[in-house]
């Protein structure tokens, strides 16, 4: 249906033209030469002023501004490159800094860690030295004791068993052949006292 | 007069009967519309490039886009070397825009759509080319019509039907603008014809397809200068660079 329209519009058209073609003056009023001379002549006229103003005053001026922006372009282009470079210096001192002061701050660190153990050492070693000395005192003093041990045991020995014989015999016993009884048996048993 | 689709190609005489010598240079309705085009181009460009600023108003971008995009496509299809017939070629493009633009406006004239003007404007960038062409090269841009790498039998024909197409372009450059303005134009006549004689029931259809010949026909406006100008450009560029 529509396209029935369509194509019936299209003969109808071409009628109509027909129709206008015969109907008036004959064909199309661009082939009528009457005014062919005036439309030569504006079209000279007004192209060539178009063309004069156009050439001379406005075209020049809009290549003007378009060269005038490209170049501020470029130099704002230019600055920011420059100041993004600056930045960038900015912040590698800026980490540089950082990373010294982190340094320095280590090394402090690390001295005074160094200088407290050093401390803590010769303390040590001093207290070391004492405590060693003060063994070594002890030790003699118990080797010294241990030394005396056994002649004060034998001194008691014989002495209580010359009173004990005085008391229980009531006579004299002489003091050297008790100390020979000792001995012999402190130094049999010396081994199960002492243990040396 | 309303009915014929033809009768907005008249033209007529506006004021009083201009004469010089044996000629009628009398103002016409076809005048009075170049005359707009020119005043509206020159006012738009004149307007686009007052202010530089570096962010452009509307009416700058306007003309800063126009400006870039026709120096491109001279660039691009006739090289560096037609740099000096920019200015003529901008005012070309966008003469032949203009009235076809103020075409597309009801009850407006189509300048473009006058075989004597697009003829005027081919003939004068036919001869132009020409002339440049000769004071380039000398004789030699007549090896524009001997391409090169052609069989020497075949010679004598191509170098005739090289000759017939450069005489050609002429015509074959006025024709297509002209004929294209004026079918445009006749379709979109004869659907609002159609529109009034079927009436509330039947005019939709021829309705419809008038807006629908209206958008195409704004684009062939465009198109068609945007092949004016390039045509013109190759023509230059076969002048400016001989190498067939």
């Amino acid at each position: 249906m529509v396209k029935k329209i369509y194509f019936q519009s299209i003969f109808f058209s071409f009628f109509f033209i027909k129709e206008a073609f015969t109907a008036e003056s004959g064909g199309m009023p661009q082939l009528n030469p009457e005014f062919w001379v005036s439309q030569i002549f504006w079209l000279i006229l007004t192209f060539g002023i178009m063309y004069l103003v156009l050439s001379k005053l406005i075209l020049p001026k809009i290549s003007n501004n378009l060269e005038s922006r490209k170049s501020q372009i470029l130099e704002n282009i230019e600055a920011a490159e420059k100041q993004r470079e600056d930045s960038d210096a900015k912040l590698k001192e800026y980490d540089e800094i950082i990373s010294k002061s982190k340094l320095e701050a280590n090394s402090i660190f690390n001295q005074a860690r160094e200088k407290v153990l050093k401390d803590i050492g010769a303390k040590r070693e001093v207290l070391d030295k004492q405590i060693d000395n003060e063994i070594a005192e002890a030790e003699k003093e118990i080797d010294a004791l241990r030394k005396n041990a056994p002649d004060k045991i034998n001194k008691i020995a014989i002495e209580t068993s010359s009173e004990l014989l005085q008391k229980l015999i009531g006579a004299e016993v002489n003091n050297s052949s008790i100390s020979a009884i000792v001995d012999d048996l402190s130094k049999r048993n010396g081994d199960k006292y002492y243990g040396n | 007069m309303a009915a014929n689709p033809m009768s907005q190609f008249d033209v007529y005489r506006i004021g009083p009967e201009i004469k010089v010598g044996a000629f009628d240079i009398s103002f016409t309705n076809a005048s009075l519309f170049m005359i707009l085009s020119t005043v509206s181009i020159l006012l738009i460009f004149n307007l686009g490039s007052k202010k530089n600023s570096i962010l452009p108003n509307k009416i700058q971008l306007l003309a800063e886009l126009s400006y870039t995009f026709i120096s491109k496509m001279i660039s691009d299809t006739a090289g560096s070397k037609a740099k000096p017939y920019f200015a003529f070629i901008f005012s070309l493009f966008m003469f032949v825009l203009f009235c076809n633009m103020f075409g597309m406006i009801p009850y407006t004239f189509t300048v473009t759509s006058h075989i004597i003007v697009t003829f005027v404007l081919a003939a004068f960038i036919f001869i132009g080319v020409t002339v440049i062409g000769f004071i380039k090269h000398g004789f030699g841009y007549l090896k524009l019509f001997v391409p090169s790498g052609v069989p020497a039998v075949l010679l004598p024909l191509i170098v005739v039907i090289e000759i017939i197409s450069y005489l050609s372009r002429p015509i074959s450059l006025s024709v297509r603008l002209f004929a294209n303005m004026m079918a445009g134009h006749t379709m979109m006549k004869v659907f609002g014809g159609f529109v009034i004689s079927l009436g509330i029931v039947g005019g939709w259809l021829p309705l419809s397809f008038s807006v629908a010949l209206t958008g195409l026909e704004i684009l062939v406006a465009f198109l068609q200068a945007y092949v004016f100008a390039i045509l013109t450009c190759i023509y230059l560029n076969d002048a400016l660079n001989l190498h067939h």
